[in-house]
């Protein structure tokens, strides 16, 4: 059973304006996707559909089979806590630490306290922000704030994880960093998808890409040489090369 | 989720955004002040003019010469008339005496000139609703084909009413009691509107942490409790140093003066501690209620 599934979905807003246009397609357990196209051509509008944030003008959206539209408003919360989302502008709580940021999602569950204390700052320390426990969104860089919103978004491990230009705000080898991060939370079995306009990166990355244009869906290619057996280290050496960054961070 | 937790959710609600919420919680006890001022304002006055409806009377004149049996008949008749409230007996003798002691100039000069009392004896007529007075003195004198009126008993002389003070009672007075009522309505209803504005904008600051809350699986209730509780703080902040203002302002100012204030003097004014208790009620409900209800429009998503 596909993890995400598009039946003919359209979305028309209120204005007119086409943010889907009968698009279909299926994404399996544990895939990686890129969502690629201009700005405006519905990336956004495709993820904040399958968050049930918008609801389709036509056709049906499936998540691990079950349709969108029959899940009633109350069960929506249930729905989001097995989808991490991450967005461009990071969507944190300003007024709270990056701990406390992360154990919201845990809050949100019932998650018993000792639980949270224990897993908060083990994601923290995977994403790198073992140090930054106490600060306040604001005293944090752009890809540091990033971190924590991933950090939030993959603590419950939901089984899929949604990106809209997690890198957008970063300069190359922030976002480098980024894609990394989200690409090791692939590898341990979350379907991801990411939703970006920068085609470089999507084409050094060679995952499979689903390009849009004015709400439909134009490409849809395997980009072959999905590699299996790469290490999280041998990806972002890759990703470096590819992107002619050096490892130190400096562009060649 | 324990109670503990929105508790600390909404003291960091509170602490993170002091600004708006004191201008809530000032908000909140600038209105019940003065809700707390006008309250017994308005109740003294719709008092006053009750007691000057009271005055409204229909006055039984009983004929010269009936006999016992017929008085005691009249009376019995009265009291079952609809809308009568109380019956009063006056002897010519009473009644003269009470006209005496109204206008004593009068009766300096003339009382010789009258010769005896020409005042009837009379059985004085008190309306439970003076507005519907007429009905009484048409039951007792009905009016006959040319309109005169007839009197249903023997013992009636006549049955009269000062038609033109009972007029301008009823209208003056009902004119006082529409308009106190009026400016009560508006005023509780700014006050609402002005708390629950408040509110809002306390809660509009933080709509976009409501949208990211939603965004990562709260419900609703998760969201809703901690303001719910900050509401219920505000009001209950406000609330207090509003009464504590009104107990210092009524020991200090009005207290002393009680027995030369006739308004505050008044019947049916409200109870001190009922109307603190009650105002302090009123803040919390309408503090929380204007919480949840603004956080509706942004829980949408
Ligand atoms: N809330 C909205 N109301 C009306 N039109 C919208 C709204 N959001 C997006 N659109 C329109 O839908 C189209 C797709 O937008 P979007 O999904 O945001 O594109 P992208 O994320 O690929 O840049 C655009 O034409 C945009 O103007
Ligand atoms: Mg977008």
């Amino acid at each position: 059973m596909p993890v995400v599934e598009l039946r003919e979905v359209s979305k028309i807003y209120d204005g007119g304006s086409v943010g889907l246009d009968r698009a279909s397609t299926r994404i399996g357990r544990g895939e990686f996707v890129f969502l690629v196209g201009p700005t405006g051509c519905g990336k956004s509008t495709a993820i904040r559909l399958l968050t049930k944030e918008l609801d389709p003008s036509a056709g049906d959206i499936l998540i691990a089979g079950k349709k969108l539209g029959d899940v009633s408003p109350s069960k929506v919360p249930l729905l989001r806590r097995n989808i991490g989302t991450v967005f461009q502008d990071y969507k944190l709580l300003p007024n709270r630490t990056v701990y406390d940021n992360v154990a919201y999602s845990l809050q949100v569950i019932g998650e018993p306290r000792t639980d949270i204390r224990r897993k908060v700052p083990d994601i923290l320390r995977l994403v790198g922000l073992s140090t930054k426990l106490h600060n306040f969104p604001d005293e944090l860089s752009g890809g540091e704030q990033q971190r924590v919103s991933i950090a939030r978004a993959f603590v419950n491990h939901p089984p899929l994880l949604l990106a809209d230009e997690p890198t957008g705000n970063l300069d190359p080898e922030t976002s480098i960093g980024i894609m990394q991060l989200i690409y090791r939370i692939n590898r341990t079995g979350t379907t991801v998808v990411v939703a970006t306009h920068d085609n470089e990166m999507v084409d050094k990355m060679r995952r499979r890409v689903i390009e849009l244009r004015e709400g439909r869906i134009v490409r849809d290619e395997l980009s072959g040489l999905y590699r299996p057996d790469e290490s999280t280290t041998e990806f972002a050496v890759r990703l470096r090369g590819e992107l002619g960054v050096g490892p130190e961070g400096h562009p060649n | 989720m324990p109670f503990g937790f929105f508790l600390k959710e909404a003291i960091r609600g509170l602490s993170r955004n002091s600004a708006p919420a004191l201008a809530a919680l000032l908000t909140v006890m600038l209105t019940a002040l003065v809700l707390g001022v006008f309250i017994p304002i308005v109740q003294a006055t719709t008092g006053t003019a009750n007691e000057v409806r009271d005055r409204v009377v229909v006055n039984v004149y009983v004929k010269d010469g009936s006999t016992e049996a017929e008085r005691t008949e009249l009376r019995t008749a009265i009291e079952r008339t609809a809308n009568v409230k109380s019956v009063e007996f006056i002897s010519k003798d009473e009644g003269l005496a009470t006209a005496r002691e109204k206008n004593p100039a009068a009766f300096e000069e003339g009382a010789e000139l009258l010769g005896e009392n020409p005042l009837p004896d009379t059985f004085r007529v008190v309306p439970d609703d003076p507005g519907e007075v007429a009905g009484i003195i048409d039951r007792l004198a009905p009016k006959d084909a040319d309109g005169v009126r007839v009197p249903s008993l023997a013992a009636i002389d006549e049955v009269r009413n000062k038609e033109e003070d009972t007029a301008k009672i009823l209208s003056a007075t009902s004119l006082v009691k529409i308009l106190t009522a009026g400016l009560a309505a508006l005023l509780i209803f700014a006050s609402v509107a002005l708390v629950a504005n408040t509110t809002r904008l306390s809660i509009f600051a933080r709509r976009r942490e409501v949208e990211v809350m939603k965004l990562v699986g709260a419900t609703n209730w998760f969201i809703r409790w901690p303001f719910v509780i900050e509401g219920v703080f505000v009001g209950f902040m406000g609330g207090v140093l509003a009464v504590l203002l009104l107990t210092i302002a009524k020991e200090t100012f009005i207290d002393p003066l009680e027995d030369r204030f006739a308004l505050l003097a008044a019947p049916e004014t409200i109870d001190f501690g009922l109307l603190i208790g009650l105002l302090l009620l009123a803040c919390i409900a309408v503090s929380s209620a204007g919480s949840a209800l603004t956080l509706r429009r942004f829980l949408r998503v």
